[in-house]
């Protein structure tokens, strides 16, 4: 049953990318400030179909059609956040916030802070993301670790139907640039989503399936493959607890220390480029803690490989985890500390 | 015009009460004492960092703002003092911020460069060239969907005018035909490159066309001239025409910042631009005008020094943030 129901009434079917739309449309209809900004999101419904047909609902002057300019519409939605909209743009793909890194980094991060309290950005940006698609290195990235390494800013990455729609709607409701990290392979996935209005809080953990032997600390499809591997362990033992992290800035540490004191054992799996990235901070959350005394065996990290993502499927398949990897490393563990 | 000799009054003259002639000359002289001050505190150790001093400058900065009320909106520069006083900033909180005190307009967490005052409408200078650009079209998107009457000018120097912000910006505008105007301050020099070893056109102004918005270029010295360009563009833009892209031409005495040695223009450049001081040619306008006599230029430039020791008093009376609240206000909820 969905966790955000009520008796599950009303509970569907929804897919991520629906999920998605029913959140910014149940905010659109509460609050005339909302508005969407993005390339190709009116009448084309978005490169991905996640606006699909909300201009037709809500007109064009609150789906708005961008020129391709990253930069601009960027400084645009903070902007227009600055003085009392409640803008959310899309990227096309993650990938082309490297063109409005200024807006997102200097600009938006930083108004608050710099004038000292004295105004909110309260802007959401939406970054389709992540490799699998065969689009190669420039449309692949997970770049969610750079934008989390900036005080400021918030970054979710929902890893459920259920989950997209609640942590949109709290993004839609918070004072601060909420950073929304969209796996791209995630947006046809389906799954239970309760009707109306709810909230998954910015900044918590959930668990996802409770262990006693080993904690897989993932985010966005990795919970997928992680809790696939987990299962695939079951049968030979192994009780393996996965957690969703589904922010990664403010990093939820109290669910990932109660579960390492529990398991003694650590695996970070996460998509992006290995080194510095979500599974460093992680491991050395839990390394300066007292959880440390609670393990048993070395922190594991399985991130991506340290390239670009390539092309061919043979080669794409190799520069990210796998439920494999997952397995392998899992087994490592556990057999190390038999 | 009825009075056929009224053509050769300067537009202010014909268009601006005694009373708001009097306090757009007492801003240009407030913003050129607060920074010959802020200059002699830097020379004197009282503030760190850097600043940038548009001294020089103040007419286009007056005159721009002639136009606007507390609920227009402003995005500033790197050099945005002047901008900053000519909304209507205190320039008590203005010191404060460079003396990095509590009592800034940024609690101490801005200085110079980021000094902002939302309450009226400057949504803040910018440590960013071209930064504030696109955050002034976002502005005039808010005041077009919010049906507000508003208008947004966003400031920015000629150096701006090769950042892709800066593009991207006209063309936003232009198409969603917002309520902004564009306000270059053309102090001939990006730094220490020229327009002429940086810009392909001749003039900012001539950007306008590849933009479908009209591009005036007007004297920034003049503040008459720079006012009377300001009001058609911003009636324009709160009729619903659309952005308009604004060039004054005008010079800042001092160098670009701090460390600046002058190498890139020559001494006689920069007296020529001094006899042109913006200043001596508003005091002048409203004296042959009889809006002013010799006796009271002197009474507005005591009035605006005296403003200007009492802000220093106060600023330096202040305390100054304390270390635990170094992150304070990153978030709204405090720090994360």
């Amino acid at each position: 049953m969905n966790p955000h129901s009520e008796n599950g009434e009303g509970v569907r079917e929804v897919s991520f990318a629906e999920a998605i739309r029913e959140a910014m449309d149940i905010a659109m209809s509460e609050d005339e400030r909302v508005l969407l900004i993005g390339e190709d999101i009116g009448v084309y419904g978005g490169a991905f179909q996640v606006t699909g047909d909300l201009v037709h609902k809500h007109g064009a002057d609150r789906v708005v059609d961008a020129p391709i300019s990253e930069l601009g519409s960027a400084g645009v939605a903070v902007g227009a956040a600055l003085t009392g909209l409640r803008p959310v743009l899309e990227f096309q793909f993650s990938d082309f916030a490297a063109l409005a890194m200024e807006q997102i980094v200097n600009q938006a991060a930083k108004i608050r802070y710099m004038l000292g309290g004295a105004a909110s950005v309260p802007v959401v940006m939406r970054l389709p993301t992540g490799s699998g698609t065969g689009a190669a290195a420039q449309h692949s990235q997970s770049l969610e670790a750079w934008l989390g390494h900036v005080p400021g800013l918030k970054v979710v990455q929902p890893s459920t139907p259920a989950d997209a729609k609640g942590l949109m709607l709290a993004a839609l409701d918070d004072p601060d640039p909420v950073m929304i990290f969209e796996h791209k392979l995630l947006y046809k996935m389906k799954g239970d989503v309760a009707p109306g209005r709810y909230v998954t809080p910015i900044g918590k953990a959930a668990v996802r399936r409770e262990g006693r032997d080993l904690t897989i600390v993932a985010s966005a499809i990795m919970v997928h493959k992680a809790i696939e591997a987990a299962d695939a362990l079951a049968a030979s033992g192994a009780d393996i607890e996965v957690i969703d992290l589904r922010t990664i800035r403010p990093i939820d540490s109290e669910t990932v220390f109660e579960s390492v004191r529990k398991t003694s054992r650590l695996i970070c799996v996460y998509e992006g480029v290995k080194t510095l990235g979500i599974g460093a901070e992680i491991s050395a959350m839990v390394a300066e803690s007292d959880v440390f005394d609670y393990l048993d065996a070395p922190i594991i990290r399985l991130g991506g490989a340290e390239c670009p993502i390539p092309y061919s499927p043979v080669l794409e398949r190799a520069a990210v985890p796998q439920v494999d990897d997952i397995v392998d490393a899992a087994k490592g563990l556990l057999n190390g500390a038999a | 015009m009825a009075d056929p000799s009224a053509r050769n009054v300067p537009f202010a003259l014909r268009n601006y009460s005694a009373e708001r002639l009097r306090d757009a000359l007492r801003k240009m002289l407030l913003i050129r004492k607060f920074e010959e001050r802020a200059e002699d505190s830097y020379m004197r150790g009282l503030t760190h960092g850097t600043m940038h001093l548009s001294i020089g400058q103040e007419a286009s900065a007056v005159g721009a703002c002639m136009p606007l009320g507390d609920d227009d909106k402003i995005t500033s520069t790197h050099r945005g003092h002047g901008h900053c006083i000519a909304k209507g900033a205190d320039v008590a909180r203005m010191f404060a911020e460079f003396f990095g005190k509590e009592t800034g307009y940024c609690r101490g967490r801005g200085g110079s460069m980021h000094i902002a005052d939302i309450s009226k409408g400057n949504l803040g200078a910018n440590g960013i060239v071209a930064g504030g650009i696109p955050i002034a079209v976002g502005a005039a998107l808010s005041a077009k969907r919010l049906g507000t009457g508003t208008v947004a000018v966003s400031f920015f120097g000629d150096g701006a005018n090769n950042e892709g912000a800066f593009h991207e910006s006209l063309n936003i505008a232009a198409v969603w035909r917002l309520p902004v105007v564009f306000f270059c301050e053309n102090n001939q020099y990006g730094m220490s490159t020229s327009m002429a070893r940086s810009t392909a056109v001749k003039s900012v102004a001539d950007r306008a066309p590849g933009y479908a918005m009209p591009g005036t270029a007007v004297d920034g010295n003049d503040f008459s001239a720079v006012a009377e360009a300001m009001e058609r563009a911003v009636k324009r833009a709160r009729g619903g025409g659309g952005p308009s892209l604004i060039e004054a031409a005008t010079y800042r005495f001092r160098g670009h910042s701090r460390s600046d040695r002058n190498l890139y223009r020559t001494r006689q450049e920069i007296e020529q631009w001094m006899e042109r001081d913006p200043i001596s040619g508003m005091a002048e306008l409203l004296q042959s005008h009889g809006v002013i006599d010799g006796g009271e230029f002197d009474l507005i430039s005591a009035s605006a020094e005296e403003e200007i020791d009492a802000a220093i008093e106060f600023a330096n009376a202040s305390a100054p943030p304390k270390p635990s609240e170094v992150a304070r206000d990153v978030y709204a909820a405090g720090p994360a």
